[in-house]
């Protein structure tokens, strides 16, 4: 199945009712799999929208209505959303917003890239919010998190972001479904759907007293700090007796992966550390690994946007060194392993014997 | 063992269908497979090509910059992947319509008169698949009743074309 397809199939069986697109490449698939498949369901509503900006605010007032939500884009097209998704962090709603990205800054090429890792982790619009960001490696995990998006959103009240790029979008893979779609369709209890028998509430993103606002960005933020403590994932890959450690995500770690592999066979001692959720971001063992491992080399499709958080968490005590590939182009295993040798040995690092 | 082929070729040759019919084949065995289909600023009528990787562990990356099989269903294909297969690997051209120039002496060249034996079949077509039988036998990545099994799942609503397409994987597997 095609990752794009993946998305779309994960979000109709995680009971995703509302799905609202507007076409850019590379996420194309998925706005099309949702129009033949989601729109077949009962109960489920697929609206091609006029623009990325109606669309975003289409899942503003799904979200409203308690049901589950999503809408896609690429890069520029999740720049136009932004307005939206600091709306629904404001109203502390769920929603599910896919980035196939490519290539920036601009339109840019429709190329795989990482260059959205600023705009994913740090808000992306106005105002002090934040949102959850996964990034998947596989047409599996593509699958996996959207599942788990869905689950996240709904319990934190948030939007979060699934940050996947062209070639994960594009390429196909086995993979397994580990849900059915539910029998009935989520609502959330707080919808709001008429106030008969009840007093009328207004959710609202404007308030003319600035006490009032500081109550909320506080309560915002002490379920930020929950979630950083709850729900940062990732996976580590050979770094327990590893003296470099490459950190990639999405789908620079699986090319990474490779050229470890290669690396091991030749007797250098490399591992790889992968974070899921870019945000909330793993600094704890990222900050732990410091103490086992000798030099960090992180690796992303883009001129170095990861990097400083890697280096907030290494905080100095160990040296960083970046390899990026920025634009579209995808980087072969055998360049990155050309880039972890050469490393290897400037470094000093010690070889297995 | 990690296997990398690029199939390419004029849209509408079924260059695609080629790669997925050969993935959907590495899965049922077992294997690991990944399929990437081009994605440039291709034009209507222009070149397609796509890219599967199979291997017996996990696959870095669904790109391959230097494969190890190329399948060039066309003159443009030909001219622009013959460069990047590895020393020792294999050129499959369809040498109907292609003229098998190639310029370099460390790749097998294998020439299939895909279009040629499809026209005969009366199904012109089929001229991927009878490439694809071809590969098949050449190759050795996967069982030909693989590949067969994996069409009758592919025409399941098209019953009627089932036969013709495997007689065309047939065709083409019995010519080496």
């Amino acid at each position: 199945m095609y990752g794009n397809a993946a998305i779309g199939e994960a979000a109709i069986r995680a009971g995703c009712q509302c799905y609202f697109g507007y076409p850019i490449t590379p996420q194309n698939e998925l706005t099309e799999y949702m129009a033949t498949n989601l729109s077949r369901r009962k109960g489920c509503s697929f609206v091609q929208a006029e623009s990325e900006v109606s669309a975003i605010n289409m899942v503003y007032g799904a979200s409203l209505a308690g049901v589950r939500t999503m809408t896609s884009s690429s890069s520029p097209g999740i720049s136009l959303k932004q307005e939206g998704i600091s709306y629904l962090a404001a109203c502390e709603l769920p929603a599910v917003i896919v980035n196939i990205s490519r290539g920036g800054p601009g339109l840019g090429s429709i190329s795989a890239a990482q260059s959205d890792y600023f705009q994913s982790t740090r808000g992306g619009g106005h105002g002090d919010y934040r949102t959850i960001v996964l990034a998947p490696s596989s047409v599996q995990e593509l699958a996996d998190l959207t599942h788990r998006a869905f689950d996240l959103a709904d319990k934190y009240r948030i939007p979060v972001i699934i940050l996947g790029d062209g070639m994960l979008g594009q390429m196909m893979e086995p993979l397994e479904f580990k849900y059915d779609a539910p029998s009935e369709l989520p609502v959330r209890s707080d919808a709001l759907r008429g106030a008969k028998g009840r007093p009328s509430r207004i959710v609202k993103t404007f308030t003319s007293r600035p006490t009032e606002l500081e109550e909320l960005n506080w309560s915002l933020f002490r379920r930020y700090r929950l979630i950083e403590k709850e729900e940062t994932t990732y996976e580590i890959y050979l770094v327990e007796d590893a003296e470099l450690v490459v950190v990639a995500f999405g789908a620079s770690a699986r090319i990474a992966k490779g050229a470890i592999r290669n690396a091991r066979a030749n007797g250098l001692k490399v591992g790889m550390f992968r974070p899921i959720t870019l945000w909330p971001f793993p600094y704890e063992k990222i900050s732990e690994l410091t103490q086992t491992t000798k030099h960090f080399l992180v690796f992303e499709m883009n001129m170095g946007q990861m990097i400083e958080d890697v280096k907030l968490a290494v905080e100095g005590k160990r040296e960083i060194s970046f390899y990026g590939r920025p634009g579209g182009v995808i980087p072969t295993p055998s360049e990155v392993l050309r880039v972890i040798t050469r490393l290897y040995y400037q470094k000093g690092l010690k070889i297995e014997k | 063992m990690l296997i990398k082929t690029i199939f390419a070729g004029f849209g509408g040759q079924g260059v695609l269908s080629m790669g997925l019919n050969l993935s959907q084949a590495a899965m049922s065995e077992g294997k690991h497979v990944t399929y990437l289909p081009s994605y440039g600023a291709e034009v209507r009528g222009g070149t397609a090509n796509c890219t599967v990787a199979i291997s017996d562990e996990e696959i870095a990356s669904p790109v391959a910059s230097s494969p190890d099989f190329v399948v060039a269903m066309n003159q443009p294909s030909l001219v622009r992947f013959q460069n990047q297969i590895q020393s020792g690997g294999l050129l499959f051209i369809n040498s109907s319509i292609t003229e098998p120039v190639v310029s370099r002496g460390d790749i097998e060249v294998i020439e299939v008169p895909a279009s040629d034996i499809a026209e005969e079949l009366k199904s012109p077509k089929s001229a991927n698949m009878v490439m694809m039988g071809a590969f098949s036998k050449k190759t050795n990545l996967v069982l030909l009743s693989t590949l067969i099994e994996v069409l009758k799942n592919t025409f399941k609503t098209k019953k009627m074309l089932i036969d013709i397409n495997k007689k065309a994987l047939m065709a083409g597997y019995d010519l080496f």
